[in-house]
């Protein structure tokens, strides 16, 4: 039900690279920004070598100049998103969509703790800005696999000091997540952006420490798993379909390409709309979503096809299409 | 692009009296947004925006549960934070569930609520209401919500009281207001309107408050607040006993409130009260003074409200640019400069951080 989003069309204005591959893009829009929040996005409509894809990225503070940067970093196992920013030019033209917010941040608490892994400190970055200009209690523990992978962190540490501490995960550095949920005010507010294994672990020991769900913040693309992106196989004996997902298609796109009628809400893995049943699995499921609990995951029973994929392999699901005698039209390969 | 609103979003307005927020959800509507408020079990108010994250029924039909809201549609329960705390048939809660939940505070009787940015809501910038109270000054006031006009048609109201000569005859309007010189100044967030009328016959309500024979001086200094609060110090004292110069020992002094919320651009809810230092613990005066405001039509203020409606309604049917302003209207001119000067600084690019990269 989420309202048509407005086109606008805008100029890539100026490049410059933060690390060797985290590159920030000034996107100047044709018409004025409004109401930017931290923790807004915007969707890119990314030229790749096919068609062009759909692209969230979080919108990087301060907004106070009517431009909007993102970070992006480039890939190995891009699904052709990262790649395609990275070919941009200076001077091109792009469309992108208007900005949304479903990473609130919420003002007027007594203590806030933030967690970001990569890349995953661009929604963190603007957080952090915000709440030290609101005077606000807060905390920014910031990770990556090397001193050069931290993104941003000269500016984090003039803007907010001491409240930032980073970890270098080469170097042995650990964020001990479970001591610092434990000295959170208990009425406070854990943010988290980083890697699938990051927000796991936070989700469960949050859960653990006996905090409440609606104080811990994340939010998801769905773009990251316990796999790199890897091509792999759909079959659907009901349709007598057998579908291949190339590495940078989603399951939920390439079951759209193959004309299966899908529904589906959010295509981040939170609303569980595009939800299908599995039959059998011959390599393990990267489950990526946040819809299922993880009894849920473990069972294995269903999967969320707008991020959740197969490792390799081939994946047998079902279609709650129950026309009768179907024979698919499309292409069978 | 829409049209710029009439009004600022980055203020605190008031919202309900104390009084009226209480274990049960009440729904208003302040600067067109929705909003559900409620008193917590810890006696906070909370204001969250009144329309469900999953079909935008309003929240207001739903039922209070502890601190939390449940939907009256499919359940959904929101804390005071907006947050979403539970979802029907399903294990785990979207992480991007939330419904906006504006800053309030309680001051001076009154909930007040920061329809803007809530990053720049700091309670510093209440008013200054405090002859609300209840101690200094009593009176007991009152509020017309959704009173059909532009909030600033009440802030003109205000700010120009020789509309009191013809709208309110034979209560508080007299000839000597219209006859008196007034002057205007301001600061960067106020504007005041000074008139003293001197050795003048008193007007009838003013002449029982005051209960003595003899000639009055009158003042009215009327001060507005940026972007709409009007606080009133009037009454009158024995003439020619010093009350220019700060003696008002032998006259009665009182002062009219006004918080005008805009609800939408053409409506507003208009919280009022009159109060006095005198004669505190009388009862019965306190209400006389509030049925000499309003009551059942019969009150200055609901004089007030038919000529205000009127005027709305005749803006709406008049094409023709707004009005002219005479000389009377310095008040209500500069205190329509203070509120386009912050809807000038609000059309500035939206910061909620002020650091350059």
């Amino acid at each position: 039900m989420a309202k048509p989003m407005e086109r606008i069309s805008a100029r890539l204005r100026a490049t410059r690279d933060l690390t060797p591959d985290v590159r920030l893009f000034e996107i100047e829009p044709d018409r004025p920004l409004v109401n930017v929040t931290p923790g807004s996005h915007i969707d890119v409509l990314v030229p790749t070598d096919g068609r062009p894809q759909l692209r969230s990225y979080s919108l990087l503070g301060p907004y106070t100049d009517g431009l909007y940067r993102i970070a992006v970093k480039r890939l190995a196992s891009s699904r052709g998103g990262s790649a395609g920013m990275w070919r941009l030019k200076v001077g091109e033209r792009l469309t992108i969509f208007e900005p949304r917010n479903s990473f609130e941040l919420s003002y007027g608490r007594p203590d806030y703790l933030l967690l970001a892994g990569g890349i995953g400190i661009t929604p963190i970055y603007a957080m952090a800005l915000a709440l030290n200009q609101a005077n606000a209690n807060f905390r920014l523990l910031y990770a990556a696999h090397s001193r050069r992978d931290l993104a941003l962190a000269d500016e984090l540490t003039t803007y907010v000091g001491e409240r930032l501490q980073l970890f270098v995960g080469e170097e042995g550095q650990r964020i001990d997540i479970g001591s610092e949920i434990a000295q959170l005010d208990t009425r406070g507010e854990l943010y988290v952006c980083g890697p699938f294994g990051m927000l796991e672990t936070a989700k469960q020991l949050w859960s653990q420490a006996g905090r409440p769900t609606a104080h811990l913040r994340y939010e998801t693309f769905g773009n990251t798993g316990g796999f790199a992106d890897a091509p792999f196989k759909i079959r659907i004996p009901r349709l007598s379909l057998e579908i291949d997902v190339p590495a940078h298609r989603s399951m939920l796109e390439a079951l759209e390409d193959a004309g299966v009628d899908m529904i589906f809400g959010c295509r981040r893995g939170e609303c569980g709309l595009c939800v299908l049943p599995i039959l059998e699995a011959s390599a393990e499921v990267d489950h990526r979503d946040v819809f299922f609990s993880g009894e849920e995951r473990a069972m294995n029973s269903k999967v969320c096809t707008c991020v959740s994929r197969a490792a390799s392999g081939c994946v047998t699901i079902d279609t709650p299409d129950r026309t009768p005698d179907q024979r698919h039209s499309s292409k069978v390969s | 692009m829409n049209a710029p609103k009439p009004f600022p979003l980055n203020a605190w307005y008031a919202t309900a009296w104390s009084h009226e927020i209480a274990r049960e959800l009440s729904a208003r509507t302040i600067c067109g947004k929705n909003v559900v408020l409620y008193r917590r079990l810890d006696g906070a108010v909370a204001a969250l925006e009144d329309a469900c994250w999953h079909r935008l029924l309003p929240l207001s039909l739903g039922h209070l549960k502890g601190d939390d809201v449940r939907c009256g549609y499919h359940g959904l329960v929101f804390n005071s934070a907006g947050r979403c705390s539970y979802m029907p048939a399903q294990k785990t809660i979207n992480p991007s569930a939330c419904v906006r939940a504006y800053p309030v505070a309680e001051r001076h009787r009154l909930v007040w609520l920061w329809p803007g940015d809530p990053a720049l809501a700091d309670p510093a910038k209440i008013p200054d209401f405090h002859w609300n109270d209840g101690k200094q000054w009593v009176g007991e006031g009152g509020t017309f919500y959704q009173l059909k006009c532009d909030y600033r048609l009440v802030i003109d109201n205000l700010m120009d009281l020789t509309h009191e000569t013809y709208v309110h005859a034979g209560s508080i309007g007299d000839e000597a207001i219209t006859a008196a010189p007034f002057e205007v100044t301001h600061t960067g967030n106020t504007a005041t309107m000074t008139r003293w009328m001197i050795d003048i016959e008193p007007p009838p309500f003013w002449g029982r408050q005051l209960a003595r024979p003899g000639r009055v001086d009158r003042w009215q200094i009327v001060t507005f607040q940026a972007p709409s609060v009007v606080v009133g110090d009037v009454g009158v004292a024995l003439t020619h006993t010093g009350a220019p110069q700060g003696d008002r020992s032998q006259g009665v002094s009182g002062a009219f409130l006004a918080a005008i919320s805009p609800e939408t651009e053409t409506t507003c809810h208009y919280f009022w009260n009159f109060v006095r230092n005198y004669r505190k613990d009388d009862a019965q005066l306190t209400s006389e003074l509030q049925r000499a405001h309003v009551y059942g039509g019969a009150g200055v203020y609901d004089q007030d409200h038919r000529v205000l409606e009127a005027q709305q309604a005749a803006i709406a049917n008049n094409p023709r640019s707004p009005f002219y302003d005479l000389n009377i209207d310095a008040g209500a001119l500069w205190a329509r400069r203070l509120i386009d000067r912050m809807l000038a600084d609000e059309q500035a690019p939206v910061s909620a951080n002020v650091a350059a990269e």
